[in-house]
């Protein structure tokens, strides 16, 4: 059974999701209170001025006309012009996106490094000391905000111990690295929380199976029959759970942004929000809706190639 | 008689409660020996499965296993994990009752067979390759080069035990332990598998163990049987000497529960009551309370096995009159 016939049909799918995500991300702009001219030219602009802007934005035509416009432009490849910071919005999603990106993949490593072994140590010593002080600490962690986490381990790790820097993003991918270290962790360990949790029950319920004991009467060694056969079938459910997490997480790395002044696509749409940067905010939306897409469609191929059982 | 391959002694497998240790089988013995079919039966719950789970040292936690499992002069119960390892699917396997269950079902049927080989041989990848499609020929999976890349879903019930069996049988094992392995098939594929089974009993010379709650099965297939009744053994005798004279109260009560063709009709005997909670089994004798020949010793002492004939026992103090009442069968 091949994948490819799979991989077509799930691509195929994606074209209809992100039409649908085109007209949200329309739609959901042109309903925030405020309009852009207002904001570019203050409380005293004269009438007359407004109308001008508007008018030369394409802001005066009919909702259907300015949504062709808008889909043209973006197949194009033209999300226009940042209103405020004066930069073509795919120059801006160039620039920020990656670091995002990053951030994001480099807590995703994090939280599965932490997660693994963790549910693992957990589910087979359930209910000894090592699971009560395993799911005790992440209980912890999953149950504090993201922007207070952020600050303790900027506090202590940045600016008590100096072992990492307070914020930005440095230079070289080695130094981004080193600077995305504490944000990344700050997301991880909510996510590995999570991970850890359901791995842990995918676990115990899996060491159950009859197939384990199966693989035991064969004779395999230990190890064997846990990445063999354990491992395989319990990631089959929290591999799902991880994909929407990580997808989650691409949007809503802001804060944690923000907190470590890291200038990534999640900051720049909070200012982008206020500034009524429209142009900013729709271009940015649209490019984490496609990314968070294919976030989730490697999810599902990920998924596949775990599980034969996957319609394909 | 030659020496047995397989003797059991006094084997106990208990589970923590919060109420207490539970005793899931009690004080079993019973001998094995090369090419014979043992056929252990019983109700859901009487023990079987746990009984043969505990000589693969196979019981789900928190189960306590004591006593003695003695495979070729060797304890398994107290083998170190690597000689353990060697013994489960090298020289003993298992088959269980529900392949799609006990199957991996992420896993290609070809690995699941050729990893007991890498486990249990020094053949290489080819050879082993090699020696799977020859086990689903011999286990009759047509088209078997083919099908060793299909996962367990894509084949049917029937088709998915012999690829479990043919999975067990990969290392030459000389004791088959199969744990109802007919229960979740229709009644034609029932026949093909207990006579591939067989045969594989007598061209390989392997002795089986059969838990089943079958006794048309047991009719069939085996040599001996074995009759568990709340965790512990309560007649053993060769098939056709219990079938023909039943030396306790329980084994002739589930006799006469099975319903027989031809013949005239006649009302199915069936046994009033259901058997006690492991928990709580009466002292005395486990059956007494819903047995019709109970006086007041049974449920004073616990009757131990005792002969009644030719390699016949029974653990039952009325086993004269019960055998007085002569055969349950036309």
């Amino acid at each position: 059974m091949s994948l490819l016939p799979y991989l077509l049909r799930r691509l195929a799918q994606l074209v209809p999701t992100l039409l649908f995500i085109a007209v949200v991300v329309f739609l959901l702009v042109r309903l925030l209170p405020g309009d852009p001219a207002s904001a570019m030219l203050g409380d005293r602009a004269r009438d007359a001025d407004v109308a001008r802007i508007n008018h030369d934005l394409g802001l005066d035509k009919p909702l259907v006309i300015q949504f062709l416009y808008f889909l043209k432009a973006v197949v194009t490849g033209d999300l226009g012009t940042s209103i405020t910071l004066k930069l073509p919005v795919t120059t801006l999603i160039a620039q920020r996106v990656p670091v995002t990106l990053l951030l994001t993949a480099m807590s995703a490593v994090i939280a599965v490094v932490l997660a693994l072994p963790l549910a693992f140590l957990s589910a087979l010593r359930r209910g000894k000391e090592a699971d009560v002080v395993i799911r005790g600490v992440f209980q912890v962690g999953l149950s504090m905000p993201v922007f207070y986490l952020g600050l303790v381990l900027l506090t202590v790790f940045g600016a008590r111990l100096g072992w990492f820097p307070v914020g930005g993003y440095g230079t070289g991918l080695a130094d981004h690295l080193y600077h995305l270290f504490l944000p990344a962790l700050t997301l991880a360990l909510s996510l590995s929380a999570v991970l850890m949790r359901n791995l842990r029950a995918a676990i115990i319920a899996v060491v159950g199976a009859e197939y384990v004991d199966f693989a035991r009467a064969k004779g395999l060694r230990a190890r064997t029959v846990m990445l063999r056969h354990v491992l395989r079938n319990a990631l089959i459910s929290t591999v799902t759970l991880f994909g929407l997490s990580v997808g989650t997480l691409l949007g809503g790395a802001g804060v944690t942004e923000t907190v470590f002044a890291i200038p990534g696509a999640g900051r720049l749409m909070i200012d982008s929000i206020y500034g009524r940067d429209y142009p900013v905010v729709q271009g940015m939306t649209l490019a984490l809706a496609v990314l968070v897409s294919v976030t989730f469609l490697l999810t599902d191929i990920l998924q596949a190639s775990l599980d034969p059982r996957v319609k394909r | 008689m030659s020496a047995p391959v397989l003797s059991v002694r006094a084997l106990r497998t208990t589970f923590a409660t919060p109420r207490g240790a539970v005793a899931a089988v009690d004080d079993v013995s019973f001998d094995l020996h090369q090419g014979e079919v043992l056929g252990l039966v019983g109700e859901s719950g009487s023990g079987k499965s746990i009984t043969l789970r505990s000589v693969m040292r196979l019981v789900p936690p928190p189960g306590r296993i004591t006593g003695e499992v003695i495979w070729q002069g060797r304890d398994l119960l107290t083998l170190d994990p690597p000689a353990l390892r060697r013994v489960r699917g090298g020289e003993i396997a298992m088959i269980f009752q529900e392949p799609m269950t006990a199957l991996n079902p992420v896993l290609p049927v070809g690995l699941q067979i050729t990893e007991n080989l890498q486990a249990h041989t020094g053949l290489t990848a080819a050879e082993r390759q090699r020696r799977a499609v020859e086990l689903f020929d011999l286990v009759g999976i047509p088209g078997a080069a083919r099908r060793l890349g299909d996962y367990p879903h894509q084949f049917s019930g029937g088709m998915r035990q012999r690829v479990m069996i043919a999975i067990a049988l990969a290392s030459n094992p000389r004791l088959l332990l199969a744990d109802e392995p007919t229960t979740a098939l229709d009644v034609t594929i029932q026949d093909q598998i207990l006579k591939l089974i067989l045969d594989l009993r007598r061209d390989l010379g392997m002795s089986v163990i059969f838990v089943t709650h079958d006794l048309g099965v047991v009719a069939a297939t085996c040599d001996r049987i074995a009759v568990m009744y709340a965790g512990r053994l309560i007649e053993t005798g060769s098939v056709a000497g219990v079938f023909a004279r039943p030396a306790h109260a329980y084994t002739r009560g589930l006799l006469g529960s099975v319903p027989r063709a031809g013949a005239e009709r006649a009302p199915l005997l069936s046994i009033e009551g259901t058997p006690p909670a492991l928990a709580d089994i009466p002292p005395g004798c486990a059956f007494a309370p819903r047995c019709a020949l109970a006086e007041p010793a049974c449920r004073a002492a616990r009757p131990a096995l005792a002969a009644v004939g030719d390699g016949h026992h029974s653990a039952c103090l009325r086993a004269a009159d019960v055998l007085a009442q002569g055969g349950v069968l036309p």
